[in-house]
């Protein structure tokens, strides 16, 4: 198991690249995720004001 | 098949199937993405030139593969955009860059990681980097552009010439290892005349190629939803579903 996280040596550059890779392609996912929230909150507002 | 193109066109359905499609999508990227790592990390054996430092390429090589596909899809959908005027194709377009702009950061960032051990630096100005730094400008510019125009059809068309004009660097990024003398490797898995990779570090490879496709897709749908929303915002069905909300 050891031997797996060290890499041959390479663990910094190996763990980085996909550390790096992960945070990025998450983001690519979460982002959306919160603007459809803000698209649609946006909205409601919008429309309970014209309402009222 | 006529049928089907024209309710593609339309907001509302496309809105309706991306979203019965997206968490198909999301669990079989999330299912490869894991088949891919545990074949390239623990069952591929390590590089006999560059041990265990050649890992990397499961990350690098389907990301840069994804930095040109998106690219094509984004000018092509613009040119649709700029000729049939068709909504959806804009949409596609614009929703695209960010995604593949992410693909690009990651192919520069992985292969400057990678280059570090293998080259003994993390950057050098040679034809296939360099090609690929501007792809990664185009899709900013691209971006950029698109957030300075208000009107939206205004801004799809100039984003459309914009990368249109851009195309011109795909081939080059894609031949600048045959065409100049590089310190980037040439091509290892498209080729026919020999085999250069062993079956049990290409399957992981194609597995980690098909997971990114399938990434770009989710997100895509993702984020063209986000789009036509804020594009239908006006209409009755829009206003239904923030009421709901």
């Amino acid at each position: 198991m050891n031997e797996f996280f060290h890499m041959g040596g390479y663990a910094f550059f190996v763990w980085m690249s996909y550390g790096i890779s992960a945070v990025v392609l998450l983001a690519n996912v979460i982002t959306p995720v919160m603007r459809k929230k803000e698209i649609l909150q946006t909205l409601k507002r919008k429309l309970r004001r014209e309402q009222s | 098949m006529w049928l089907f193109y024209h309710k593609l066109g339309s907001p509302k359905y496309f809105y309706s199937l991306a979203g019965k499609l997206i968490p198909w999508f999301g669990w079989l990227t999330l299912a490869l993405i894991v088949a891919g790592l545990y074949g390239g990390l623990i069952l591929a054996p390590s590089d006999y030139q560059q041990g265990e430092s050649y890992r990397i390429i499961y990350l690098h090589v389907p990301a840069a593969w994804m930095s040109l596909f998106i690219y094509m899809v984004m000018a092509t959908c613009g040119a649709i955009g700029l000729i049939w005027k068709m909504k959806m194709a804009d949409v596609i377009a614009s929703s695209s860059a960010p995604i593949g702009a992410a693909f690009t950061f990651l192919a520069l960032v992985t292969g400057s990681l990678w280059g570090k051990p293998m080259w003994g630096t993390y950057w050098v100005w040679d034809a296939r980097l360099t090609s690929e730094l501007i792809l990664l400008f185009l899709y900013l510019g691209f971006m950029g552009l698109q957030a300075a125009i208000d009107d939206k059809r205004s801004a799809a068309n100039a984003c459309a010439v914009l990368a249109l004009v851009g195309v011109v660097n795909i081939p080059i990024i894609h031949y600048s290892v045959e065409w100049w003398n590089t310190l980037h490797q040439g091509t290892t898995v498209m080729r026919t005349d020999k085999k250069t990779m062993d079956t049990s570090m290409l399957i992981p490879l194609l597995t980690m190629a098909v997971a990114f496709k399938l990434y770009y897709a989710t997100v895509l749908m993702m984020r063209a939803r986000n789009e036509v929303l804020d594009r239908e915002r006006d209409t009755s069905w829009v206003k239904e579903l923030a009421a709901e909300a």
